[in-house]
């Protein structure tokens, strides 16, 4: 196969005008291709676009060049509307070598009838194993109707810079601005900002190769994407899961972080150990997950609730720790950025596995309250929440992201502070005579919490069975109603909460269940499905331990109710699968637990976020009659 | 971390009142008749007493096993936690809370088995705290297994022909600790010497970690008999810097003249494997102590969201 030619003939711009497009830029691990989807996403957020990021991360820091699994890169759906979740497939590819653009296609992370811009250097490339290699690649990628327009980068950047390898991205930046039609201005701005630790020289350079991408595109590029920007009138932050959860973390006055490195969890460290001191707060990096936990819950025993933060196997380790929190009543809060598992698993990629490890991984009976934010905007709100419920309810409070939230960015309405967010200050004045360490309220379970500095309060507290004044008792007695009233605080927590509202009609055929970061594509997919004339509606939960309210009564107005989560579940049409046997999503069988209905699930582990396509086509196929109408 | 904004409170002393030794008390201790930790909780009440600490300032923290009971025994506040890992509870405390005076009590397995790794840290760590780490060479709560210390040969319901390696020497391995700045050894059938230890050990700013030789008299009675019934197993280190016990001195008389300030030193004394040594092994207070490395300006919540407010408009649309 021969290489295309470099330059197409200039033809007069078709401007196509839509209400979204998806881009990616895709690079061997090192080129840029992040940065440069970077400063294009946070472009279309400034220009009033709806905005929604997820980065392409290979599983190695430095992957050897040019192979599929290197793929790294951003990928940016950009709407006229404010976009809620990563979309199904990519529309417009920018590809630094035909291997990683072959991983995408392989992945099926493209539109069959995708835009393919893509650096030809490689077909005629000095190595014969490379030329062939191009050529193998063409050849595959010709089975769909992509369109592919070679782009002579290297070629172009080297007529400004010595080195292309450190350019080539601010090559495609320019070239993709001119596409999408992005303000200059605002491009330049960015690059400002994303490279305010370098030389002004670097930034001069980039410009020059920005407007280089720009002008080879307007000569280059018959036509051009019109995404509309939003009227959006408020004032809005753009930022990813993890630095939401971090924000939210000082908003609400908690002033120490205890971890251990963990992917995709640690970022939230990485924002916090450059600006928690500020805040009078710290970060500390323990020798291991058990101490990241053990030297929270110490801070947090002898005053303001600490939190820890981690991944599934850090999860693990912890739970010794968390049990005791639960048996001791000492606050804490503790994320989980969930990741594929079991075991080292899927360390960069979404899954939604955790759920019952964060409920039930304690030995013995641990109740303790479990949230999940559903958006990037929900990290942020969510650590107030948590914080203020591990004081008010003296127990864990488990903070459920996932990578995709972790890694996702979008724009959100920016945050007002409110010092009321924060703790109150810590209460040292003498208790009151006779007052013991947990006087349970013998309806709610709640107690106020004596830590030290607290004349006339000392007593040990302990991970042995206890009575209301922390003295240790094994009598069966005692150890039942400790049991109870560590119980009951959950059933209280749950008269506060509301049901949960219904997304579309409150009846129907069938009802949508999720949690967590997939709010976004189900809703999207169940908008879809009803705008086909299908009776379906969605509901989406925060609270997973307690649940909600009311949800029995939500279920029993649909003929079927099924939950979409990405963690793992049995197919009825699997060999030895059946009813009995069938291991279903986790939500769903908490669910069923709950309200004895038959709640279904479609459930996925594809290490990627779910598309709202694939949630569409199982919502069809679970309605009655395959949705037939 | 004295961001709490507590440490105002500590100049609020007006009527100290005075503690006597049974203000210390807290539940009767039920260890068993002959145990060697009865003895380490005299000296830590006597200590208390003449410290003067305020018990309610006063936090015991301790992992599992027979010595973890210990703040039970005592009238402070006490953080009885879970197995090995007393030590990055206690690091937490001292962190949020400096103006506590924090104790750490472990038995040998808690911390020279299931939680070696906190044991190494928190001496490089160094914050200001007594580690007391009550040595009896056998797991007793859960009925004669072998422990890391347990000598070899020894025999256990874990390792009936005799323990098959040498025992773990803490000495070693404390001294060979980066940044570690208070290392100790005394017994606690020497309650003189005990005493006398933890005072030093108090009076020292840093992990002060005290290796308490103790006798458990149903698993492993036999551990330290010949030294209990013969002072000249027994060398005293002595120095000006270091412990001194004068009566002491009669008993036991066999002294090494030791400089807690060389560590090389230190080291050899350790490795000596011909008699038992009490005394302070190493001590530099001007070591780093993390928790002042830390520490940071405390701030109101006004500030914060002022604060928070500049840093939500780095990413402001």
């Amino acid at each position: 196969m021969t290489a295309p030619t470099a330059t197409l003939s200039p033809v007069e711009t078709r401007v196509i005008r839509c209400a979204e497009h998806t881009v990616e830029i895709v690079s061997d691990a090192g080129e840029g291709a992040q940065k440069c989807g970077q400063i294009f996403g946070a472009v279309s957020a400034k220009m009033g676009n709806g905005v929604w990021t997820v980065e392409i991360i290979p599983a190695e820091i430095q992957p050897p060049p040019r192979v599929p699994e290197g793929a790294s890169g951003y990928r940016i759906r950009v709407g006229a509307r404010p976009v809620t979740n990563w979309g199904d497939a990519t529309n417009l590819a920018m590809a630094f070598n035909e291997q990683v653009l072959l991983a995408r296609h392989r992945l099926g992370a493209l539109a069959p009838d995708a835009v393919l811009l893509v650096e030809n250097k490689w077909a005629t490339h000095e190595d014969a194993d490379i030329r062939a290699a191009w050529d193998a690649a063409m050849t595959e990628l010709s089975g769909q109707q992509y369109r592919i327009i070679p782009v002579p980068m290297e070629a172009e950047c080297l007529t400004l810079v010595d080195n292309p390898r450190k350019g080539a991205n601010m090559f495609a930046l320019g070239l993709l601005a001119w596409v999408y039609q992005r303000d200059m201005e605002k491009v330049k701005e960015q690059i400002g900002i994303a490279f305010r630790k370098k030389s002004s020289a670097v930034f001069d350079t980039n410009v020059s190769l920005l407007k280089l991408g720009y002008e080879w595109a307007e000569a280059n590029i018959d036509f051009r994407i019109d995404v509309p920007p939003a009227a959006i009138n408020e004032k809005l932050v753009v930022m990813n899961g993890n630095e939401a959860l971090g924000l939210g973390a000082i908003a609400s006055g908690m002033e120490l972080c205890a971890m251990y490195p963990i992917t995709p969890a640690t970022s939230v460290s990485h924002l916090l150990s450059e600006v928690f001191e500020r805040f009078g707060g710290i970060v500390h990096q323990a020798e291991d997950e058990i101490a990241a936990a053990g030297v929270a819950i110490g801070a947090s025993y002898s005053g303001k609730v600490a939190f820890t933060v981690t991944s599934g196997p850090g999860l693990a380790l912890k739970t010794e720790f968390l049990g005791y929190a639960v048996m001791t009543e000492i606050p804490l809060v503790l994320i989980d950025v969930q990741r594929g598992g079991p075991s080292t698993g899927l360390p960069t990629k979404v899954e939604q596995s955790d759920l019952f490890a964060a409920l039930y991984a304690s030995p013995g009976d641990a109740p303790h309250i479990v949230i999940a934010p559903a958006t990037i905007e929900e990290c942020f709100h969510v650590m107030i929440t948590a914080r203020r419920l591990a004081e008010t309810f003296r127990t864990v409070v488990m903070v459920l992201s996932d990578a995709n939230l972790a890694t996702g960015v979008t724009p959100f309405p920016r945050p007002v502070p409110d010092a009321k967010w924060q703790a109150e200050p810590l209460d040292l004045a003498p208790v009151a005579d006779g007052q013991k360490a947990y006087e349970w309220n013998p309806v709610t379970g709640l107690s106020r919490r004596v830590i030290p500095g607290r004349a006339g309060g000392m007593h040990t507290v302990t991970g042995l069975s206890h009575d209301e004044g922390s003295k240790v008792a094994y009598s069966s007695g005692v150890h039942q109603r400790a049991t109870t009233m560590r119980s009951r605080k959950l059933a209280v927590l749950q008269s506060m909460l509301t049901p949960p509202p219904v997304h579309g009609d409150e009846s129907g055929d069938l009802l949508i269940v999720g949690w967590g970061s997939t709010k976004g594509a189900i809703e999207e997919a169940v908008d879809a499905a009803r705008s086909q004339g299908h009776s379906v509606s969605s509901v989406h939960l925060r609270f997973l331990s307690p649940l909600e309210p009311g949800l029995k009564e939500i279920f029993q107005k649909f003929r079927k109710v099924c939950t979409v989560e990405i963690n793992y579940s049995d197919d009825l049409t699997d060999p030895f699968i059946n009813e009995e046997n069938r291991r279903r999503g986790q939500l769903s069988m908490l669910l069923r637990n709950a309200t004895l209905v038959d709640v279904d699930c479609w459930t996925r582990v594809p290490g990627e976020p779910l598309r709202p396509g694939s949630i569409q086509e199982a919502i069809v196929a679970r309605l009655p009659h395959g949705g037939a109408k | 971390m004295s961001s709490c904004g507590l440490l105002p409170v500590l100049d609020l002393d007006e009527d100290v009142p005075s503690y006597e030794l049974n203000d210390y008390e807290g539940a009767r201790a039920r260890w068993c008749p002959g145990c060697g930790d009865h003895s380490v909780l005299t000296a830590v009440q006597r200590l208390l007493a003449a410290e003067q600490l305020k018990p309610e300032q006063t936090v015991f923290v301790s992992g599992i096993g027979c010595s973890s009971r210990f703040p039970h025994y005592l009238k402070t506040y006490g953080f009885h936690g879970i197995h090995g890992r007393a030590l990055p509870v206690a690091t937490g405390i001292r962190l949020h809370r400096p103006d506590l005076h924090v104790f750490v009590v472990m038995g040998d397995g808690d911390c020279t088995s299931i939680g070696a790794a906190h044991w190494l840290h928190a001496l490089r760590y160094n914050p200001d705290m007594v580690v007391m780490m009550l040595d009896n060479a056998i797991y007793g709560l859960t009925k004669n297994q072998t422990s890391p210390t347990t000598p070899q040969g020894f025999k256990s319901n874990t390792q009936p022909k005799g323990s098959w390696l040498p025992s773990l020497n803490p000495l070693q391995v404390a001294l060979g600790v980066t940044n570690a700045s208070f290392v100790a050894q005394t017994a606690e059938w020497v309650p003189s010497h005990l005493y006398a230890t933890l005072r030093a050990a108090h009076a020292h700013r840093g992990l002060s970690f005290v290796r308490i030789l103790q006798r458990c008299p149903i698993f492993s009675s036999s551990v330290y008999q010949s030294a209990v019934q013969d002072p000249k197993k027994i060398g005293l280190l002595v120095h000006d810097d270091g412990v001194v016990v004068p009566d002491l001195e009669k008993v036991y008389t066999t002294q090494v003249a030791h400089d807690p300030r060389d560590i090389d030193a230190a080291r050899r004394v350790a490795d000596m494997t011909d008699r038992i040594h009490l005394g302070v092994f190493f001590r530099d207070p001007t070591r780093l102590r993390y928790e002042e490395v830390r520490r940071v300006v405390p701030r109101t919540p006004d500030e914060r969201m002022r604060e928070l407010d500049v840093e939500l408009d780095k990413y402001a649309v």
